[in-house]
């Protein structure tokens, strides 16, 4: 291995350790002990057959939103709006699903995943629109299109799709809608939802690595103005990449709608999973397998923090901070290059 | 048409204009600090963040303090402070600006829900802890219409307004603002003019942190008293679109602040009017309208607009 893609390892891996370090000092702060804290996360995370369930459950949206983001950096464009193209995908597939009785599950469930994922590209696709038209930042408009997408959301399931009293919901989806489930531990269900992310994941590799399509979408990121010579259209490209990306984030919140009780919409939904896939396409590289790994790492943290949470009091928002602090080192990776290099040299002089 | 009945209803009354001001404060402030970081030539989208950031310290220090403005001035040290995270990654280390802002957004996110707990003891918001009084103007109260809007004030609005001309005159009446200007539009040809492209860029992203810190202040020892979880509710990006519509230019980034904040007015005007009953489960639905005019503007405007020819890139020396 030649020492660039060394470091395309050695970065993320690095990245998390500084973090979990850095992590580990501000729960020594709040005056916990930072071992038996991530002891706790760990066996949280993969202690038993329903942990392990769960994180997987956990995992299933956050690869789907990992390779939206991933996809989109790949290509030049910053997606921060899966949270919102999620939500609306969801919103959508879960009005198909709903109403959808009476068909058998091979054509009710692929439909109302594909209505899901139309709903997030067009949801994607006008800030691809105004950005390849008038070059509005996409940052800026896919932030504005996730509170608009929340606030629609709660409009939703608080006025036309309202049932019931208590916490807004929509009504449930039809059983022939639901994903066949292919485990049960105790309460926990898991879903074939997770088999979906992994075969999406794979196909949005050899799209990137082994489509023309791919190759081209790859060269206007890494180079728009060369790819615009070698006669490909930077506007179409950047609307399709935005509309690619917003139909995996659109497909992360039908699957897993689709896939997790209580199979109803409730609003605004993804807790920050829009966001999570910015970390977990940063820690995979922007590479599709590396991003189900990424996800998996993710995915454990978030249900071992809310162990963490129950059995030692500490806040599960300590996973943000992790994130945070990955997703920095990573836009400066210079830091830990360099980090890793001074530590490289100082092992040989002292060799 | 008790729609159009109902928004002349609302020009008309100078609470609107009040509510006006009050919602473009914290714009301002933190649309005039992207204006410095990017005048240099630094992106910096983690504006949300320093925000929230800004909105927790002070109300943390004005609890340690019982002083709401030293919970104010610890707010911007601290906010100076993340936000020199930024300005090092961006400028030492040639970071990619969009991404480790963003990485900034989150960890604020992550550490002001993290340390709800163990200092306020209760999720979600804070109790009441304490404000920044309005400035009272007796003899001006009663004068019609303006009495009802700057009688009584905050002193964050005044301030902002301050803030607004003393950075047009630094920008553009003063050797550093013409040095911050040439470092942001062509670092090469400052550089070999003997001007420190470094130093110059640390001082943008930083004012960017103080400034952005008083908006987030403002929010909550200036009007709320408390703390909210996630109370900056976009406004750092709003103020984004703000600097870009404003041509990165003070006075302008002030103008575009107080469209946006006329349109959260008129959000929080037309909710609670009586001509046209809104409804509860409707009113999310009004929520969107400072995020669809921003939306517009922003891909309405911006090809109108130009940014500084060496913004968003890391400069590194030849050596």
């Amino acid at each position: 291995m030649d020492r660039s893609k060394i470091y395309a390892l050695l970065v993320p891996i690095v990245s998390v350790i500084i973090a979990l370090l850095i992590a580990s000092i501000v729960i020594i702060i709040i005056g916990k002990n930072p071992l038996t804290a991530y002891r706790i996360m760990l066996e949280g995370a993969f202690g038993g057959a329903e942990q392990l369930a769960n994180t997987i459950i956990k995992m299933t949206p956050l690869i789907l939103t990992g390779l939206a983001v991933g996809f989109g950096f790949r290509a030049g464009v910053f997606n921060i709006g899966a949270e919102g193209q999620m939500t609306i995908g969801a919103l959508m597939g879960a009005i198909v699903a709903m109403n959808i009785g009476g068909v058998p599950s091979v054509i009710a469930i692929p439909l109302s995943i594909i209505v899901g994922m139309l709903a997030g590209a067009f949801w994607a696709s006008i800030a691809g629109f105004l950005k390849a038209f008038t070059g509005a930042h996409e940052v800026i408009s896919t932030i504005m299109l996730n509170w608009i997408a929340a606030n629609f959301a709660s409009f939703m399931v608080t006025g036309p799709l309202a049932v019931g009293s208590g916490t807004p919901k929509s009504p449930e989806i039809a059983e022939a809608a639901k994903l066949p489930v292919v485990l049960k531990v105790q309460a926990t269900e898991l879903s074939i939802g997770i088999f979906i992310a992994v075969i999406v994941a794979v196909v949005m590799y050899v799209f990137i690595e082994k489509t023309t399509t791919g190759y081209e979408l790859k060269g206007v990121g890494f180079n728009p103005y060369a790819a615009e010579y070698g006669g490909i259209s930077i506007r179409k490209s950047i609307i399709m990449t935005m509309a690619i990306s917003g139909a995996l984030a659109g497909m992360a919140g039908i699957v897993d709608l689709l896939g997790v009780p209580p199979h109803r919409f409730v609003g605004e939904l993804t807790g920050g999973r829009g966001f999570d896939g910015i970390t977990i396409a940063l820690i995979g590289r922007n590479n599709p397998i590396g991003i189900i790994f990424a996800a998996l790492l993710i995915a454990a943290l978030r249900t071992g923090s809310n162990a963490m949470q129950i059995r030692a009091q500490i806040p599960n928002d300590i996973v943000s901070i992790i994130q945070g602090i990955v997703i920095f080192l990573v836009a400066a990776e210079r830091i830990v290059t360099t980090l890793i290099y001074l530590k490289g040299r100082k092992g040989v002089t002292t060799a | 048409m008790s729609w159009i009945e109902a928004i002349f209803a609302i020009l008309v009354n100078p609470l609107f204009y009040k509510l006006t001001l009050l919602s473009a404060t914290p714009l301002i402030f933190s649309a005039l600090g992207g204006t410095y970081s990017e005048i240099t030539g630094v992106t910096n989208i983690a504006l949300e963040g320093i925000m929230l950031m800004g909105a927790f310290n002070s109300i943390v220090f004005t609890l340690i303090t019982g002083n709401a403005w030293i919970g104010v001035l610890m707010a911007v040290i601290i906010g100076v402070g993340f936000t020199w995270f930024h300005a090092w990654a961006s400028i030492r280390w040639s970071a990619n600006q969009i991404v480790s802002a963003t990485a900034l957004v989150i960890v604020a996110q992550g550490t002001t829900s993290f340390l709800m707990i163990p200092i306020f003891g209760n999720e979600g918001q804070t109790d009441f802890i304490g404000r920044v009084p309005y400035i009272e103007i007796g003899w001006l109260k009663g004068v019609p219409f303006v009495g009802d809007i700057f009688g009584s004030m905050s002193p964050f609005t005044y301030l902002a307004i301050a803030a607004v001309i003393a950075s047009w005159i630094l920008m553009y009446r003063t050797p550093l603002g013409l040095r911050m200007r040439a470092v942001g539009e062509n670092p090469e040809a400052a550089d070999t003019l003997g001007i420190n492209v470094f130093k110059t860029r640390y001082f943008g992203v930083l004012m960017s942190g103080a400034l952005s810190s008083l908006g987030g202040a403002f929010l909550s020892v200036g009007e709320l008293g408390r703390f909210v979880e996630n109370m900056i509710h976009g406004r750092g990006f709003i103020a984004l679109a703000a600097m870009i519509l404003g041509n990165w230019n003070p006075a302008g980034a002030m103008w575009a602040a107080l469209l946006f904040g006329a349109a959260e007015a008129m959000n929080l005007q037309l909710q609670s009017s009586s001509i046209v009953s809104v409804s509860a489960n409707v009113k999310p639905l009004f929520n969107m309208l400072p995020f669809i005019v921003t939306l517009i503007v922003v891909g309405g405007f911006i090809g109108k607009t130009r940014s500084p020819a060496a913004d968003g890139e890391p400069y590194e020396k030849e050596s």
